[in-house]
């Protein structure tokens, strides 16, 4: 018995105190900075991008496809592309995760989530979403485990991933969506009743990430249904996650 | 002679490898199971007028692999070698998949994964021709593909009497990507993006695996300081799925101290890769040609406090739990793969090691930086749930010292990107890693302009799913979330 306390005191208290302050160190590659000033448009990133997520004139780069690797950053010539590691890049629409020249973390997030009255108002308190894994390859999934532990704790917010559809007020989806898994992702969708959400985490779930131009994808779902958030990253961080469903969900 | 023989990342002229008739070599590849030899890849090799298919067994004891070759091209069918040496159930499962060519006297036929390139596209996920069981009190227990926590996606199927399971048949393939075909062609020269992705919690074991077939290809020798990054990082992430898989495992026996605490401390493992490279799981460190992350001085310092600090919490945290009969109750005699069943199916890895297994390639084909600091290969014989999670309590500290060794053994070169010479034209090579879960195999072959033609993965998930299914067996249906979490095995992984 006496063990048991030496090893909870040793423990204390570990879940982060202010999640929507939380830091993460170097070398951590989150808000990609763009200075498309100094790009002389050599092409040299947009060869070397494992998930075509560059495009050149203006200088941008896609969250919504970008790996996060960082292997632009080191190879570019003039230096034009640096990631910060501002982590909080979860957007409502698809086209906001697309990061241009001048782009800095408080303009990224003025305008990245819109407050929906109906959300907060339905979902504000409590969301508890069902986890869906189509051809995920367990990076995000570990992630989203991650976010339950004891240190970023997301039940304290009233977020929650639930064992069956029916508990559910939405799907969070990771993984790129295989030919094989996509009748279980429509069907876990019709499972849940209205009024729900969808979130895609990762980039494999938002466009399909490194496996874009694989044939064994079926990702039909996407333009059927309404996506209500997008966290980028490859896998999703905890601290995108539970932050970017925290403000999806703020009341002002 | 019907094989050549070569070494981990010891590339051969794809000429050089005999080329045999399957009717011929079936009586030596049973001659040499018997031996204790066993297969590592068995795969085909579609050309535009051929279909080859390449046998790699491994001779453990002498670090050898023996590969060859036999022309398949306009067979129906050949003799099954599973009827003689079960280990080639799986391998002959997927070739049959992928070619259409069938082994005769298969036991058990059935789809792998229903790649996207399979070879009757008429054969679909939902037709899986499910064992079947009769009787009166017989009931079966379905789950899936989608399951009640956050994991990939499968399909499992109890065969129960009362709250027995006669048998689990696993269902896989939900989670195939295509991953072998985009290695060919990529837009990439070297993406090892792709390997980072077989299996997200083997990021490192794979792109080692990745980055070693092509440095051999293109005979090219990285720094010794980038081969001990490498090998840190990979004992890192053994450490962390090994405290995750503890937490998981306390998590299902209603042990929440320990899941609690092994959580905590999993978070503090992976906190360092990020340290390290960015990622938590250790993507964007390596690269063909070494690594591209260095341990300063005090990176190194501050990783040794934190390890020292985790080994001392996971000592005090497992002896308790250890100790508690709740526990044991729970762990000990559940979920028994006994030594026999493991070597009969091929198993690889901690589930092979905790059945009495010796097998671990960072000993018995050591590459990189495993050359110079030996690996001990820690074996437990019960083969229960209780074996395979104590083994990986052991294996984090052995981990632990391992990296904590590597550190203090830190050279002092700048180097640590080598230039690529160019890949060697029609060549094959083999490159093996022990990941956490187990032994990887990544074959690579070129044609004639150095171009990849062929990339063939092999997770130890593909060896080891079989042994999930047989540890359920004559256990209570309640018993097979400890049974799955104490293998942990990879979807992603084997649905490639």
């Amino acid at each position: 018995m006496l063990k048991i306390f030496k090893i909870r005191k040793t423990q204390g208290y570990q879940a982060i105190p202010d999640i929507t302050a939380a830091k993460i160190r170097e070398p951590f590659r989150g808000l990609p900075h763009i200075e498309s000033k100094k790009c002389s448009s050599c092409g040299q990133c947009i060869s070397l991008c494992p998930s075509d997520a560059i495009q050149l004139k203006p200088l941008s780069i896609d969250m919504g496809k970008c790996i996060f690797c960082g292997d632009c950053k080191r190879e570019c010539p003039e230096k034009a592309i640096s990631f910060s590691t501002f982590y909080k890049i979860a957007a409502d629409e698809r086209n906001k995760l697309i990061v241009k020249s001048g782009v800095t973390p408080e303009k990224f997030m003025a305008d990245a989530i819109t407050i929906r009255k109906e959300v907060s108002s339905i979902f504000g308190t409590s969301l508890k979403l069902r986890q869906v894994s189509a051809a995920g390859c367990s990076g995000c999934e570990w992630e989203l485990t991650a976010c339950g532990n004891v240190n970023f704790d997301m039940g304290r917010f009233g977020i929650e991933i639930v064992a069956s559809p029916r508990h559910a007020d939405g799907l969070i989806i990771t993984g790129p969506v295989s030919e094989n898994m996509a009748k279980a992702l429509e069907d876990a969708y019709l499972s849940i009743p209205d009024p729900k959400i969808v979130i895609l985490a990762g980039s494999c779930a938002i466009s399909g990430g490194i496996f874009q131009e694989s044939e064994a994808l079926q990702r039909s779902f996407m333009e059927k249904h309404k996506i209500d958030l997008y966290i980028p990253g490859c896998p999703v961080h905890p601290l995108t996650v539970i932050n970017g469903i925290i403000d999806f969900l703020r009341k002002k | 002679m019907n094989w050549i023989i070569t070494r981990n990342n010891k590339p051969v002229n794809i000429n050089s490898i005999p080329l045999v008739e399957i009717e011929k070599l079936r009586p030596d590849i049973i001659k040499k199971s018997g031996e204790g030899m066993r297969p590592v890849s068995f795969f085909s090799f579609k050309k535009s007028k051929e279909i080859i298919l390449y046998i790699i067994m491994a001779d453990d004891e002498n670090s050898h692999l023996l590969i060859s070759s036999s022309p398949m091209k306009g067979k129906s069918s050949y003799e099954s070698i599973t009827r003689e040496v079960s280990s080639f159930w799986n391998f002959e499962n997927e070739f049959h998949e992928e070619t259409g060519i069938i082994p005769e006297g298969h036991p058990w036929l059935r789809g792998v994964r229903y790649p996207h390139n399979r070879h009757n596209p008429e054969k679909m996920i939902e037709d899986f021709p499910f064992f079947t069981m009769a009787g009166d009190e017989i009931h079966e227990v379905a789950v899936g593909p989608i399951h009640a926590g956050i994991i990939e996606p499968g399909h499992f199927r109890f065969m129960c009497q009362g709250e027995t399971v006669h048998h689990l048949e696993i269902q896989l393939g939900y989670q195939h990507r295509g991953i072998e075909s985009l290695f060919i062609n990529n837009r990439l020269k070297y993406p090892v993006h792709l390997a980072e992705s077989i299996a997200g919690d083997s990021v490192i074991a794979h792109s080692s695996a990745y980055v070693q077939a092509i440095e051999s290809l293109c005979r090219t020798n990285i720094s010794r300081r980038a081969q001990s990054i490498r090998a840190v990082a990979l004992e890192l992430e053994r450490i962390a799925i090994h405290i995750g898989d503890l937490a998981a495992i306390s998590n299902d026996v209603a042990y929440l101290l320990g899941n609690s605490v092994f959580g905590a401390n999993r978070t503090l493992i992976v906190n360092t890769l990020l340290a390290i490279c960015g990622s938590r799981y250790g993507r964007g460190l390596i690269r063909s040609g070494g690594v591209v992350f260095d341990i300063s001085p005090g990176m190194s310092e501050e990783m040794a406090a934190a390890l020292k600090k985790v080994k001392r919490v996971i000592s005090d945290m497992c002896e308790k739990m250890f100790e508690t009969p709740t526990v044991l109750s729970r762990l000990e005699f559940t979920g028994t793969v006994d030594t026999k069943t493991a070597g009969d199916m091929g198993m690889v890895g901690i589930a092979a090691r905790a059945s009495g297994l010796q097998r671990d390639v960072r000993s018995d084909f050591p590459s990189g930086i495993y050359r110079y600091f030996p690996v001990h290969k820690i074996t437990m014989d019960s083969g229960d749930v209780f074996a395979r999670t104590y083994l990986r309590y052991v294996e984090i500290k052995q981990s632990i010292d391992y990296i904590l060794e590597l550190l203090e053994n830190m050279q002092n070169t700048k180097s640590l990107m080598t230039p690529l010479n160019k890949p060697a034209r029609s060549s094959f090579t083999v490159s093996m890693t022990e990941g956490w879960r187990g032994e990887i195999v990544h074959t690579s072959i070129t044609d004639a302009s150095g171009n990849i033609a062929r990339y063939k993965i092999k997770d130890p998930s593909f060896n080891n799913w079989f042994g999930l299914a047989q540890s359920v067996r004559g256990n209570g249906v309640s018993d097979f979330p400890l049974c799955n979490k104490s293998f942990d095995l990879s979807y992603a992984g084997h649905d490639l």
